[in-house]
């Protein structure tokens, strides 16, 4: 992993930054955090990171950061203005390349525009980028969490198994029976508890699971074990910030019908400026009676998205107790994740994961250019699972051999091999073969190379 | 506590000094010496350690603050006791007190010694005796951290063992950076080794090739073994400058070399602990000089005057201890500047030891901010070192080592004076072993004398006060305190 740390320095030791700095220290990575506060860098103090107190805008700090010499510089401070002129400054300074958080939609088309005069590697959208991903689970509303592989060839769903189901007690080996052509390769079970699972595994309600599949294959799936697959009509957005206008954007793009609820008066007229065809509801979320006179009940998705992620869980547990609709619920902070995990939530969005998990994907495709080769990466679960893409390459130890003769790490599935835009799901007498991609399910983490999966 | 994830760690370093201890061996065979007493403490340390390590807990391996310190002094107090086998084993040193006293005072980098008469001793014992200094300078947990990747948690452990008031890393990575510091402290010791050898060529001096390698560990390390009872007054003028100026450079801030090496000249210039450290051990010697030639009857001119009181000086402010002359027979204004020299110490983020010139600074500066505050009650000051704000954690923390330094102090001597020696050797005694400098100002525990007058009582203090002093303290205080052992305190 050490060949191919980059340099990397995060300017701004806020959410995103200081996630980033975890996960990106965690990844083998040689990070410098620079921030004006040194309160602010009291939260990485115990990561294996370098801190440098200083206006990350200033010339002075970039250089004692090393900026110089850095492969990428990231910048997350609070406002975009600064992120952009960080990043212009570390341009000039000679980093190889930048990211900007700039989260104001009314600058996207202008960055777009000047992306390259700025030299900008990648402009984030947090809320964007969040918004996006709650739209691709609403036009699926069975699962809970969707990524995708291969250019959206190949999809990882993740999707929490209801009382009832045909799939409480079926063996993993039973279920091909079936025909589904869907690989289970993660089962969370209860707040802890993470497996890969062989053919003699038992699901049971309640179980949490992730399969690889193609699109279609993932609405056959559902429809054959009677979940209902059908995109979401009726929207209530509770909530009516950035996260809420883009996710509306999209929805109505989508041909949904969208309802927002705002309790600000001036926040409520901006948006119904900026979207005609939705209906904005001026009032409290947390009003049992409103919800009720705007139909909670026969609402298809409900997605509580709040600044307060107290209000979000309640108004999400209510919304649960009253109505059939699919949940999502935003919550900001990352701590007490076992208590939110053991809550039926629906879908548990944290907006700075999101944001670093880009960035993070963002590193990873540099680092290829640098000598890895992993095309994806996707965090299971948090930290204990995760979903790699590789490309094989004429050089790969793997290739040419038929699975069954490999001898794979443990707790390491195949999840689907992609040759040239067709989609198998692996069996024991496939083989790899140069110029595939192959999507591999692993607890493992650090693995850098395709032939990592041998032994 | 995470007791499983110590032992562990403790596994590792025991593996470390066993490694370490086959570099006597090599001495041993080359020289025709029994390697018996060696060989059987690389046997219990390969065979503890191994085990130990087995013990590392498969979920729970968190390392908090408490783990850290207690890691630390840990590891230092077993390194001493097995490092402590070979010289008792062998029966080159009959009690395992002394012993113990001498490994401390090697690991320390204090260079106090119990023995009359180092030369007695075989040359693998004497090599091991200075090699201990090379270990322990720059710290045996650093080298830990080079060589076992451990998690993002152990950046407790470097800020446990590293002298100074505040940690910074050089590189983000702090593995990396325990390798940049490694690799300074080689080139520097592999330096001198060889200008003593260019000396040898040269016809400037004759020391042979065992005396280089055991007076450059106890120089990088600020040390201060010598082989004989003599100290360094055998050698010649020319190796004793050599000293001088490798002892002067190893009190230096080591991230200050790794500056030179990035070419980041300007932060060396601005650097203003190294300006302070500079303009005290100049003016120390200028003083020092200009007392005993007005004294008279010390040195007969004053070229030689200055190129002992240099020595004395370098030796005493990076707090090695080799001696060229025997400074105890000085007058009394300038064993007081010496004294002075012993508290202050070398640069944080060198191997010396004292209170370290930094933190006076820093004392300094807040008591003089102190002062104008009372006079401008509404006056608000950041303090700043090199342009850059303090925190105030930082000025608490020096004052609070501080005052933990003077009760260890007072307490040390208090304990020292039941000995019945005088007051002056107990205080330089304490003073000698607290600040890891060796030799005293008084003419017992003077460069020519040795601590063997003391009782076992006072060694078991004085082995305290060199651990006590190697780890700044606050590690070896959390030992002693009963919270720390509670499961869940």
């Amino acid at each position: 992993m050490g060949d191919y740390a980059m340099r990397i320095v995060i300017i701004g030791a806020g959410k995103i930054g200081v996630t980033l700095a975890d996960q990106l220290a965690r990844e083998g990575h040689e990070i410098t955090v620079v921030d004006r506060a040194s309160a602010m860098l009291e939260q990485v103090a115990t990561l294996d990171v370098m801190t440098v107190e200083g206006n990350g805008i200033s010339i002075e700090a970039q250089v004692e950061a090393g900026v110089p010499n850095a492969d990428l510089a990231i910048a997350v401070m609070s406002t975009d203005e600064q992120n952009l002129l960080a990043c212009l400054i570390a341009k000039k300074l000679g980093v190889g390349n930048t990211i900007a958080r700039v989260r104001n939609p009314e600058y996207s088309t202008g960055i777009r525009m000047v992306k390259d005069d700025l030299g900008l590697s990648m402009a984030l959208n947090p809320e964007l980028a969040s918004a996006s991903e709650i739209a691709r689970i609403l036009r699926t509303p069975a699962a809970i969490k969707i990524d995708t592989f291969s250019k959206g060839r190949v999809e990882l769903h993740k999707f929490r198994i209801p009382d009832g189901s045909v799939l409480n007690g079926m063996q993993l080996m039973e279920l091909g029976k079936l025909q589904t052509g869907v690989l289970i390769c993660v089962v969370e079970r209860g707040a802890n508890d993470v497996f890969i699972p062989s053919g003699s595994f038992t699901l049971l309600a309640g179980d949490r699971i992730s399969f690889v599949a193609k699109p279609k294959t993932a609405y056959k799936f559902f429809h054959k074990i009677g979940v209902e697959t059908n995109p979401v009509k009726r929207v209530l957005l509770i909530g009516g910030g950035r996260i809420s206008y883009y996710l509306a954007r999209q929805m109505l793009d989508f041909g949904a019908n969208v309802k927002i609820i705002e309790a600000n008066r001036a926040v409520c007229n901006e948006l119904s400026e900026r979207l005609p065809d939705a209906t904005i509801i001026h009032g409290d979320g947390t009003n049992e009676k409103l919800l009720a006179e705007e139909g909670l009940a026969r609402m298809d998705a409900v997605a509580t998205l709040t600044g307060i992620d107290e209000e979000n869980v309640l108004m999400s547990l209510y919304a649960r107790s009253v109505s059939e609709a699919k949940i999502i619920t935003k919550i900001n902070r990352t701590t007490f994740s076992h208590i939110i995990k053991s809550m039926d939530l629906g879908s548990v969005f944290h907006p700075r994961y999101i944001a670093a998990d880009h960035i993070v994907r963002y590193v990873r495709a540099m680092q290829n250019s640098l000598g890895s080769n992993v095309e994806t990466l996707y965090k299971i679960v948090g930290n204990k699972a995760e979903a790699l893409e590789f490309r094989a390459t004429a050089k790969s130890l793997v290739c040419g051999k038929p699975l069954m003769e490999l001898r794979l790490r443990p707790n390491l599935l195949i999840g689907a091999i992609n040759r040239g835009g067709k989609i198998l799901t692996p069996a024991g007498r496939d083989t790899i073969e140069p110029g595939d991609t192959v999507i591999v399910v692993t607890s493992a983490t650090g693995l850098n190379d395709l032939d990592d999966i041998i032994r | 506590m995470n007791y499983r994830m110590i032992l562990s760690l403790l596994g590792h370093i025991l593996l470390i000094i066993s490694a370490a201890l086959l570099l006597p061996c090599i001495v041993a065979l080359c020289y025709g010496e029994s390697v018996l007493a060696l060989l059987v403490t690389v046997g219990i340390c390969t065979v503890t350690g191994t085990a130990l390590i087995l013990l590392r807990p498969k979920r729970n391996r968190m390392m908090h603050a408490r783990e850290g310190f207690v890691m630390v002094s840990l590891s230092w107090i077993v390194i001493s006791l097995v490092g402590a086998l070979p010289f008792y084993i062998s029966g080159a040193i009959p009690s395992y007190v002394d012993a113990v006293f001498e490994t401390v005072s090697g690991f320390t980098t204090t260079g106090a010694s119990i023995l009359n008469a180092p030369e007695a001793l075989p040359h693998c014992l004497l090599f091991w005796r200075s090699f201990t200094h090379w270990l322990g300078g720059m710290g045996v947990l650093v080298f830990m951290l080079a060589v076992v990747p451990l998690s993002g948690d152990s950046i407790y452990l470097l800020r446990a063992e590293s002298p100074g008031p505040s940690v910074g890393k050089m590189v983000p990575k702090m593995r990396t950076s325990a390798l940049i510091l490694y690799a300074i402290y080689f080139v520097i010791t592999l330096l001198q080794i060889l200008a003593y050898r260019i000396g040898v060529w040269c016809g400037w001096g004759e020391i042979s090739v065992f005396d280089s390698f055991c007076i450059a560990f106890g120089t990088a390390g600020t040390g201060g073994f010598s082989l004989t009872s003599a100290g360094l007054a055998a050698y010649s003028s020319y190796e004793q400058t050599v000293t001088t100026v490798f002892m002067l450079m190893c009190g230096v801030n080591f991230s200050i070399y790794f500056f030179l090496i990035c070419r980041k000249f300007k932060l060396v210039w601005k650097n203003s602990e190294l300006k302070a450290y500079l303009a005290i051990a100049f003016s120390a010697i200028a003083i020092i000089t200009l007392n005993l030639m007005l004294k008279g009857g010390y040195f007969t001119n004053v070229r030689a005057a200055i190129h002992h009181v240099s020595f004395t000086v370098g030796s005493i402010m990076t707090t090695t201890g080799y001696g060229t002359v025997d400074f105890s027979l000085w007058p009394e204004f300038s064993k007081a500047i010496l004294i002075v020299l012993m508290i202050i110490g070398g640069c944080a983020g060198s191997t010396s030891g004292g209170m370290k010139v930094s933190r006076m600074m820093i004392l300094i500066k807040s008591a003089r901010s102190s002062v104008r505050h009372m006079l401008h009650p509404h006056s608000v000051e950041v303090m700043t070192m090199d342009g850059k704000r303090v925190d105030r954690d930082v000025i608490d923390g020096s004052f609070a080592f501080l005052a933990v330094y003077v009760l260890v102090a007072v307490f040390s001597m208090t304990l020292l004076s039941l000995d019945n020696l005088g007051a002056e050797t107990s205080v330089s005694a304490v003073m000698a072993t607290l600040n890891n400098i060796g030799p005293g100002v008084s003419s017992l525990v003077g460069p020519c004398g040795s601590f063997s007058v003391f009782s076992d009582l006072s060694k078991v203090v004085m082995i305290a006060d060199m651990l006590f002093g190697r780890l700044e303290l606050f590690p070896m205080i959390m030992l002693l305190r009963p919270t720390t052992w509670r499961k869940h305190g």
